[in-house]
């Protein structure tokens, strides 16, 4: 092979790659494009069953119920549109509260309900999920 | 009056940082003597300049110069001196006055020590390197100011974010950064060596010092923040993909990718325009992970900035230089010959393997990170999540291992297949013993079965080139690589063991109930209250007891008053199998603690893994000094 050739090789090899990644990421992308929910989502696009989501919005006031084992906590989460009762079992962050922003990770179960293996609450006055500030922007323009 | 002493200081630097482009140019275009002779000089004191403003602000926090905007917006005066001294770049224009600090040392240390390069590529590196400083200083000086004051000054501070108030602090930033700034030196070296057309094993031999350095400190910066994660944010896990991780991360990939690809320039003379794309690739990486942490375009405890100016500015900043490096890739290429050829099962042709997949990791990683972002500009709120990295990049990187353990067993230039088929037959024996044995013993899942095998196989494949020969004869790069691909094989195992035989035991307690995790009794023998430094806490006392042997962790639930806050500090005990983790969390109101325990089995190998890889890197950057300093002496006596 003559080094112009070889480098042609090298230079189609480094595009081939590129656009392996690309296609690569594209098609996991697909399945991940919805990794965020809202509860009206839910409603919108269906329950996204048999998968790891995100689902945020706000606690809803007097919706936290504490189950008899200690860890186990159920509360309902809102955008002002839909409601979705979701059931931890953990140790609750310490921004968690009721009427407070909150983003939960887990999955949705056939019933409607969402189990989260992880709560992600707002870190302090000022903090908002990015997500979540959209979403609850998108809500009050839609109340108005 | 040190504020003042700062900020002139950092005036200065700016100027000199212009002066030296201007030098540098005009040295290139007329090729005079005066403007050429000036570079070094200006490079060494704005150096200096960009080090004394830093030791000013430095000096300013230690002190508690309330009347210091930044000393009162993130310090207090009640703080551990730790904390102040560390504090001092805990936030976004002390961290940029970190940044520019290390590239103006670093430009200085350019200045002094480089002999290798011809004169005219050296000056050609040094203006560049002095472009990118011009765009931080104008970024501090216009968008920045870190000494700015406030008036009246104020009482005691506002308090610096407690999760931030770590040890960790002291050194995360700076090895990150000390790493993205390498990369930035490099990068100068490849335009340089552009604008002179002088692309080759020179050019190669100058420049990988920096990325090996910078490689090393990308190595330790990303294994200390995953450590720091892990015990710190009490959740148990030791990597989130979290967007200021893939920042990180990324860089790293490229640096790694332009590691293998420079050797193969600095000593088989080829690969030479990839070597330099990859220059640009991976600062335009360490200019947007820049970019990410700093232009608060994310929401997390990295993100000090929430001023949508700042992030333009650094956006910009990553416009022109990217750009404008591109540019002049595109401009030159044409003019750098193709280097030496070589056949496709080869140690040239593994490392260009390496490099793919490299690149694929690392594109794969970057559409993750910006999809969000990019689709937040369109009105679409998103995140893109573990599930999508693990689906996307895991399976190449199990590729890459495989890769790996067969790239150091090729010879250069040509190979046979079937002689390495040979080779290799140790290895796969490796693999196949180990994962048959744990499908027997204790299955776990695909992928932590894949990844045990493979650690394995690549264990065994890394050292067998050292096997046999006179370990003192070797030379030290070569154990730097065979330690550092260890390294790779060991924390493989690390995060393999995690996920397949993590025990985790989550549970309401009582003072004196026996819980199991894994292979431990653990009991709480009470709860009590703590005072620190400027914290209180709650702290349980935990016994742990295994086969007979008991020991006592005391995880904490701490409250701080400035800013209030809660956290809670997770204990964990490190055996030589593995770390019981433990975190209090709150009372339930009946008489109860929740308490939430792991048991994880060699999990401590994954930054073990991390220490070994950056030992490699700091044998190998030791062993090519000593090689070349060995020849110099040789010429010397010629």
């Amino acid at each position: 092979m003559s080094p112009k050739h070889q480098r042609l090789t090298l230079a189609l090899l480094g595009v081939a790659a590129i656009v392996a990644a690309a296609l690569l990421a594209m098609s996991a992308l697909k399945d991940q494009a919805s990794f965020f929910y809202a509860p009206s989502d839910v409603a919108k696009q269906g329950l996204p069953l048999g998968r790891a989501v995100r689902l945020g919005g706000m606690v809803q006031a007097g919706s936290i119920r504490r189950a008899g084992d200690g860890v186990t906590v159920h509360f309902v989460v809102g955008d002002g549109i839909a409601t979705t009762p979701v059931t931890f079992a953990g140790i609750v962050p310490d921004l968690f509260r009721e009427r407070s922003g909150v983003v939960a990770e887990g999955h949705f179960n056939r019933d409607g309900s969402f189990t989260a293996t992880n709560l992600l609450a707002k870190h302090d006055e000022k903090y908002m999920p990015p997500e979540l500030a959209g979403k609850m922007h998108e809500t009050r323009t839609l109340e108005r | 009056m040190t504020a003042e002493l700062g900020l002139a200081a950092l005036w200065l630097a700016a100027a000199l940082a212009a002066l030296q482009v201007a030098m540098a140019a005009l040295g290139l275009a007329r090729g005079q003597a005066a403007p050429t002779a000036a570079v070094r000089p200006i490079a060494i004191v704005q150096g200096g300049l960009a080090a004394l403003a830093m030791a000013a602000l430095i000096a300013l926090f230690l002190a508690s110069d309330m009347s210091v905007r930044l000393v009162v917006e993130n310090s207090h005066s009640a703080k551990p001196w730790l904390y102040k001294f560390a504090g001092a770049w805990g936030n976004h224009e002390g961290s940029m006055l970190l940044w520019v600090t290390i590239l103006g040392l670093a430009g200085g240390a350019v200045a002094i020590f480089e002999r290798r390069l011809p004169e005219r590529t050296l000056i050609a590196t040094l203006g560049a390197q002095a472009v990118i400083a011009l765009g931080f200083y104008a970024f501090l000086l216009a968008a920045s100011n870190p000494f700015a004051r406030v008036s009246p000054a104020a009482r005691d501070g506002l308090g610096l974010n407690p999760l931030l108030q770590d040890p960790g602090l002291a050194f995360h930033p700076p090895t990150l950064y000390i790493g993205y700034v390498g990369i930035s030196v490099a990068f100068s070296f490849a335009v340089g060596a552009l604008v002179t057309r002088d692309v080759g094993p020179v050019f190669a031999k100058a420049m990988r010092p920096w990325v090996l350095g910078a490689w090393i400190f990308l190595t330790l910066g990303i294994t200390a923040g995953s450590y720091w994660a892990y015990y710190e944010l009490g959740w148990g896990g030791w990597w989130f993909w979290d967007p200021v991780e893939n920042a990180s991360l990324m860089p790293w990939l490229a640096a790694t990718a332009l590691l293998h690809s420079v050797t193969v320039l600095a000593t088989r003379d080829g690969l030479r325009a990839w070597t330099v794309m990859l220059a640009v690739v991976a600062f335009s990486m360490s200019m947007i992970g820049t970019f990410l942490v700093r232009s608060g375009i994310l929401t997390s405890v990295h993100a000090f900035a929430v001023d949508p100016v700042r992030g333009r500015f650094i956006l910009v900043l990553l416009a022109l230089y990217t750009g404008g490096a591109l540019a002049l890739f595109a401009a030159r290429i044409g003019t750098v010959r193709a280097g030496t050829t070589f056949t496709l099962v080869s140690r040239e042709g593994g490392l260009v393997l390496n490099n793919l997949l490299l690149s694929v990791i690392l594109g794969v990683v970057l559409i993750g990170t910006l999809y969000p972002l990019v689709a937040a500009e369109f009105g679409v709120q998103l995140s893109v999540g573990p599930p999508f990295f693990n689906a996307a990049a895991g399976p190449i990187a199990l590729a890459l291992m495989v890769a790996m353990a067969v790239g150091p067993l090729l010879r250069w230039r040509r190979d046979d297949a079937a002689a390495l088929l040979d080779r290799m037959i140790w290895p796969i024996a490796a693999a196949g013993f180990t994962g048959a044995g744990l499908v027997a013993l204790a299955p776990p899942g695909v992928m932590p079965l894949l990844g045990l095998s493979l650690a394995a196989g690549l264990a065994v494949a890394s050292v067998l080139p050292v096997i046999g020969r006179n370990p003192w004869r070797t030379p030290l790069f070569t154990w730097g690589m065979v330690v550092a691909h260890l390294g790779i094989a060991v924390s493989l195992a690390g995060m393999a063991c995690d996920s397949a035989y993590t025990a985790e035991t989550l549970i309401a307690a009582r003072v004196g109930q026996p819980v199991r995790v894994g292979p431990f009794t653990v009991r709480l023998d009470g709860i009590k209250p703590v005072i620190g430094d400027n914290w209180s806490a709650l702290e349980a006392r935990l016994s742990a007891t295994r086969d007979d042997d008991t020991i006592v962790l005391r995880p904490q639930s701490r409250f701080f008053a400035d800013p209030v806050t809660t956290t809670s500090e997770s204990a964990i005990a490190t055996f030589r199998d593995g770390q019981l983790y433990t975190v209090l969390g709150r009372p339930d109101g009946e008489g109860r603690w929740q308490l939430r325990l792991w048991w994880k089995p060699f999990v401590t190998l994954i930054w073990f893994g991390g220490g070994l890889i950056a030992l490699g890197g700091l044998l190998s950057l030791v062993g090519r000094w000593r090689r070349e300093r060995r020849a110099a002496v040789r010429e010397a006596w010629a």
